[in-house]
Order: C-alpha cells, then sequence, then structure tokens
C-alpha cells in the first residue's frame, strides 16, 4: 500500500496539534475532541466524515475558533490562531470562511447585500463591495438574482449565496459544515461540482463535513474518519475506501454498499455470526429457491473481537423463487435484514 | 360652550397628547433599546456573556415594571420638578411615561431580538464581524419586523398610560376627559375623547401592522 505523501511542512495550510475540546456540564465533562492531529494541505479538499456526535462540527469549529479547543494547537498558514487577540482573530476569520447547513443567510437583505456583507465589514467601499459582489454571483451561477430576497429562492440557490458571500474576502480556507445535508441529490451534486471548481479555479482548501459517503467519494481528495472524538483513520480518499482498516470506516462503508443497492429490488442483510457457515448456506439457498440468487457483497468484521460475516444479497424478480429463498434463510442461524436502496435502516425480518 | 370651544379644546388635548405619547415613546426607545440589547447579548453562550450584568438588568426591569404607573408618576414627582421645572402638564409627564416605559420597552426589544436565529449571529461571527456589526448589522435588522410591530404595541400601551397621567395633572385627552367628563358631569365629552382615543389606538395599531409587513422581506 502506497503510503501517505509526506508533506513539507510549508505545504501545510491547517495544522490541527492536538487538540482536544471539553464541555463541561452538570451530568459530567463531554469530550467532543480527544486528542485529533490533523495537518491539511493548501489546495486540498480534505473530507472529515464521521457518525453523528463524533465530533465532526465541534473540529471544524475550533478551526476558524468559533469554539476554543480546551488544549492543543491549530496553525493556518503557520500562524497559532489559539494566541490571537480580538482584532487578529476578527481579521483571520476573513481568510478562513464558513458555509453551513442551514446557510444562514441575512434574510432582510437581498442576494447581493448578503455578499457585500462581509466586504461592508471589512471596511470595503460599497461601489467596490458590489463590483465584486457581482462578479462572485456569477461565479456561482446566480447574477439574475441579485436584487431577490434568500426567502424567494430554492435551498441549492440559497447555499450558493452562502458560497458567493463567504469569497467575498478572498479567503485561503472555505469550511464547509454539512453544506449539502439539507440538499436533494440532484442539488447536492451541483453545489459540490461548484466547491470542485473554486477549489480549481481559486487554489482554496476546502475542508468539508459530511455524514454521506458520497460526498467524500465526489470530491474529496483526502479523508478522515473521526468516531468518539479520535481520528480513526485518515489518508488518501481511494485508500482508505479500498482498505478500510477500523471498525469506525468499516462502519460507515457498510451503509455505503446499501447506497449502491439496485433500486426497486428486494435486497437482504444476512449476518452471520460465523463465518465458516457462509457457503453451504448460500448454496442452500440457490438451491431451495431454484433460480440464481445475485451476491451484491460479501465481508467479514471484527466486532469486539468476534469475528461477523455480513452479506447483502439480492433476491430473484421471480416472487416465488424470493419467498422460497427466504424460508430457506429463516430456518438457518442468521439474522436477516431487508433493506432497500431508498431507505438505509432496513428492517428486521428475521432474528436468530 | 359652543362646538367650536369644544371641537378646539378636543383638538388641542389631541395635539397634547400626540406630542406626549411621541416624545415618551422616543425616550422610552432611547433607553430600552439599548438596554434590550444588553438584556440579549450579555446572555450566556451570547456575544458577550455576563451574568452580573444581565441578572442584575433583568431584576431592575421586573421591579420597575411591577410599580403601578399611578404610584411610579407620584413617586417620581420631585426627579420631575428637578428635571422639568414643573410636575404637572402634559411636557412634564414626558418623564414618568417615559421612566413607566423604557423597562416595557427592553423587554419587547429582548423579545424580538432572541427571534434572530443563533446560525446567523454565528455565521457573522464566522465572516470576522465585531459585536457592534452583529447588533447593528445583523441583530437590529433581522428582527426589525419584530420590533416594529413591538413599537406599535408599545405606543398604544403609552397611549393609555397618557390618559391615566390626565388624572393627576397630566395634560392631553385623559386631562379632558377627567376634568370635564367626570368632574363637571360632561359625558357626551367623555364619550368624544373615548372615541378619539379608540380611533388612535386603531391608527397607531394599522400603521404598525402595515409598516412591520412592508419590512419584513421573509414571506415575500
Ligand atoms: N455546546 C456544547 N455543550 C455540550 N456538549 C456539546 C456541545 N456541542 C457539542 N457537544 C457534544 O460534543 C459531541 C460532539 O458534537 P458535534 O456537534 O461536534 O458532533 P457532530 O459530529 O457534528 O454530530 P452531527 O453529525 O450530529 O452534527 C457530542 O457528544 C455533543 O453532545
Ligand atoms: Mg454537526
Amino acid at each position: 500500500m502506497p503510503s501517505e505523501r509526506p508533506a513539507p511542512s510549508g505545504n501545510v495550510m491547517i495544522d490541527i496539534q492536538g487538540v482536544k475540546k471539553i464541555y463541561p456540564s452538570q451530568a459530567g465533562d463531554v469530550v467532543a475532541l480527544d486528542g485529533i492531529d490533523l495537518a491539511i494541505h493548501k489546495g486540498d479538499i480534505y473530507g472529515i466524515i464521521g457518525m453523528s456526535g463524533a465530533g465532526k462540527s465541534t473540529l471544524i469549529r475550533c478551526i476558524n475558533r468559533l469554539d476554543s479547543p480546551t488544549e492543543g494547537r491549530i496553525l493556518i498558514d503557520g500562524q497559532n490562531i489559539l494566541t490571537m487577540g480580538d482584532k487578529d482573530l476578527r481579521r483571520m476569520r476573513r481568510t478562513v470562511a464558513m458555509i453551513f447547513q442551514q446557510f444562514n443567510l441575512l434574510m432582510q437583505r437581498t442576494v447581493l447585500r448578503n455578499v457585500c456583507f462581509p466586504m461592508e465589514i471589512a471596511g470595503v467601499s460599497k461601489a467596490q463591495a458590489h463590483k465584486r459582489a457581482k462578479e462572485l454571483l456569477e461565479i456561482v451561477g446566480l447574477a439574475e438574482k441579485a436584487d431577490a430576497y434568500p426567502a424567494q429562492l430554492s435551498g441549492g440557490q440559497r447555499q450558493r449565496v452562502a458560497i458567493a458571500r463567504a469569497l467575498a474576502t478572498d479567503p485561503k480556507v472555505l469550511l464547509c459544515d454539512e453544506a449539502t445535508s439539507a440538499l436533494d441529490p440532484m442539488t447536492t451534486q451541483a453545489i459540490l461540482s461548484l466547491l470542485q471548481d473554486i477549489n480549481k479555479r481559486l487554489g482554496i482548501t476546502i475542508v468539508i463535513i459530511t455524514h454521506e459517503m458520497a460526498v467524500i467519494r465526489q470530491i474529496c481528495t483526502r479523508v478522515a474518519i473521526i468516531d468518539g472524538g479520535r481520528i480513526a483513520e485518515k489518508g488518501n480518499v481511494r485508500e482508505v475506501f479500498a482498505n478500510p482498516r477500523t471498525t469506525a470506516a468499516k462502519r460507515l462503508f457498510r451503509t455505503t454498499a446499501e447506497e449502491e443497492l439496485p433500486p426497486g429490488k428486494r435486497c437482504l442483510r444476512l449476518i452471520f455470526d460465523d463465518n465458516r457457515t457462509y457457503e453451504p448456506v448460500v448454496a442452500g439457498m440457490i438451491l431451495a429457491s431454484g433460480v440464481p440468487v445475485n451476491i451484491l457483497s460479501a465481508n467479514i468484521q471484527t466486532v469486539a473481537g468476534q469475528q461477523r460475516g455480513q452479506m447483502l444479497v439480492e433476491l430473484p424478480d421471480d416472487p416465488e423463487g424470493a419467498e422460497r429463498a427466504l424460508s430457506y434463510l429463516k430456518g438457518k442461524q442468521i439474522s436477516i435484514e431487508e433493506v432497500n436502496a431508498d431507505e438505509l435502516a432496513g428492517t428486521i425480518v428475521h432474528d436468530r | 360652550m359652543s362646538w367650536q370651544e369644544l371641537l378646539s379644546m378636543i383638538g388641542n388635548g389631541l395635539w397634547e397628547t400626540c406630542y406626549m405619547v411621541l416624545f415618551s415613546t422616543l425616550f422610552s426607545y432611547a433607553i430600552g433599546l439599548p438596554l434590550g440589547v444588553l438584556l440579549v447579548i450579555t446572555e450566556r453562550g451570547h456575544i458577550l456573556p455576563n451574568a452580573p450584568v444581565n441578572s442584575v438588568l433583568g431584576t431592575l426591569i421586573n421591579v420597575l415594571r411591577s410599580v403601578p404607573f399611578l404610584i411610579l408618576m407620584i413617586a417620581v414627582i420631585p426627579f420631575t420638578r428637578l428635571v422639568m421645572g414643573t410636575a404637572i402638564g402634559s411636557k412634564a409627564t414626558i418623564m414618568p411615561l417615559t421612566i413607566a416605559a423604557f423597562p416595557y420597552v427592553a423587554r419587547t426589544v429582548e423579545t424580538s431580538l432572541k427571534e434572530v436565529d443563533r446560525g446567523v449571529i454565528e455565521a457573522a461571527q464566522s465572516m470576522g464581524a465585531s459585536r457592534m456589526h452583529i447588533v447593528l448589522k445583523v441583530m437590529i435588522p433581522e428582527s426589525m419586523p419584530s420590533l416594529v410591530s413591538g413599537a406599535a404595541i408599545a405606543t398604544t400601551n403609552i397611549l393609555g398610560y397618557s390618559a391615566m397621567a390626565g388624572a393627576i395633572g397630566g395634560g392631553g385627552l385623559g386631562a379632558l376627559a377627567i376634568n370635564y367628563g367626570y368632574y363637571r358631569y360632561r359625558t357626551d365629552i367623555l364619550l368624544v375623547v373615548v372615541v378619539v382615543l379608540v380611533l388612535l389606538v386603531q391608527v397607531i395599531q394599522l400603521i404598525g401592522t402595515r409598516s412591520s409587513r412592508l419590512v419584513d422581506h421573509r414571506l415575500k
């Protein structure tokens, strides 16, 4: 396996060193980040993925100090942002822009004046700000909506405005916290392509927080998997995908396989406690149903030191064959979940 | 009393009332708006968290708001005399009206400003906005529709107080109602005053509702 690209430190845009974040609370301290080390290089589109509550938002909010880490150092382009005073902090934030899941536009301002906002607070002259705002709206493909109000726009259009606004102060870094999570798949694609385009054309380093594997796969160059406030795995996207080493990664990838389920087909996830029972069960199922059964994926996971095999199968189109296969499986020592492309959760049809 | 005299008396009373209410409203906003802002931003997790300031201010406002207006008005007479030179008449009444109204204004403003989404404030912070920017360019403009309708309600409240002030030496329509309608049994004058007050409230409310809708760009 090729190793991680060794990076000269001059190439690092965001350097996160031993960052811890503890939220004190009556019920006991919540350790949201538990020693994060991460180097994000200039020009990267860096994906950070993890389950809900893993600490993704906390981490990205530390990068522009919307939250302050309890411990550790964060350098942006070589500058330690955690020791900055108020004024330097505000200047730094102009170079580290951010977009949000809920867009967070000013609802009482027109699109144009929303894009002008960061320039206005940075003291750019009105005429200059207008000119730049128009250029930016051109880039995000919303020039004709300059005088509209955010309430008149669709979600995708609102996020484009947010992106134009984020670019207004010529940032070096763009942080995206679940920026596509409120959008439908088509719009998500379009926004991701826009981000990719911005990364290429303007050379802006992009950090993307998401819980969707598809987002990482579509545009990220590198990925870090965060789990329980720690980095479980990181590296080149293709390598991490091809060879997940941790359960956190595998857990995420399991949902990926299901994202690719053939639409309109009945599929089952079979969970074996012992991988040796694999083959006889498959052979028996095919024999019992009398028609071929398509195996979509199969893998073995180690959960808490125990091997667990799991397999995704597509039932035959013939309903009688499908029923025969299913009743055969129900007689075996396995758990069966019916899953389909639309809903990732799946319904348990047989629990051993 | 001729019709002309009656009309000019009512007209005069109306003018005094409008004048009192207008200035009292302006002054109570001059004090109440900054206090309302302070109440919001000193809250935990906001842009200027400060628990002592927040609780002292909150308590003070509650105390002031729980004093009945008539008692407050009598209690501040020495102060009014000191500042205004006199304690009677419509001009002097602006003082107790302002003192009675600003705590209420602070609370209405607080409620309106709290409607501003935390995410939007955070976005402004992420762009390098200072606290002043956030208050002046985000919180106040974003809650403008709510501030405007709150102001209409505050104005009608002050109008009500101003009529009450007529009972103890204030001027305006309230004084007319007391002096003629009550002491001299002129029910007709009393009735006219009530009708004028009702119309005034309607007009203020209408202007408030209309302009609130006019400045709101969320629903168009
Ligand atoms: N302000 C806070 N006070 C206390 N605990 C917090 C606070 N913010 C986050 N946490 C806790 O920190 C942990 C990480 O939260 P975070 O929001 O970073 O998760 P996330 O990975 O972004 O999850 P999601 O995908 O649901 O957005 C969670 O356990 C959360 O409850
Ligand atoms: Mg989050």
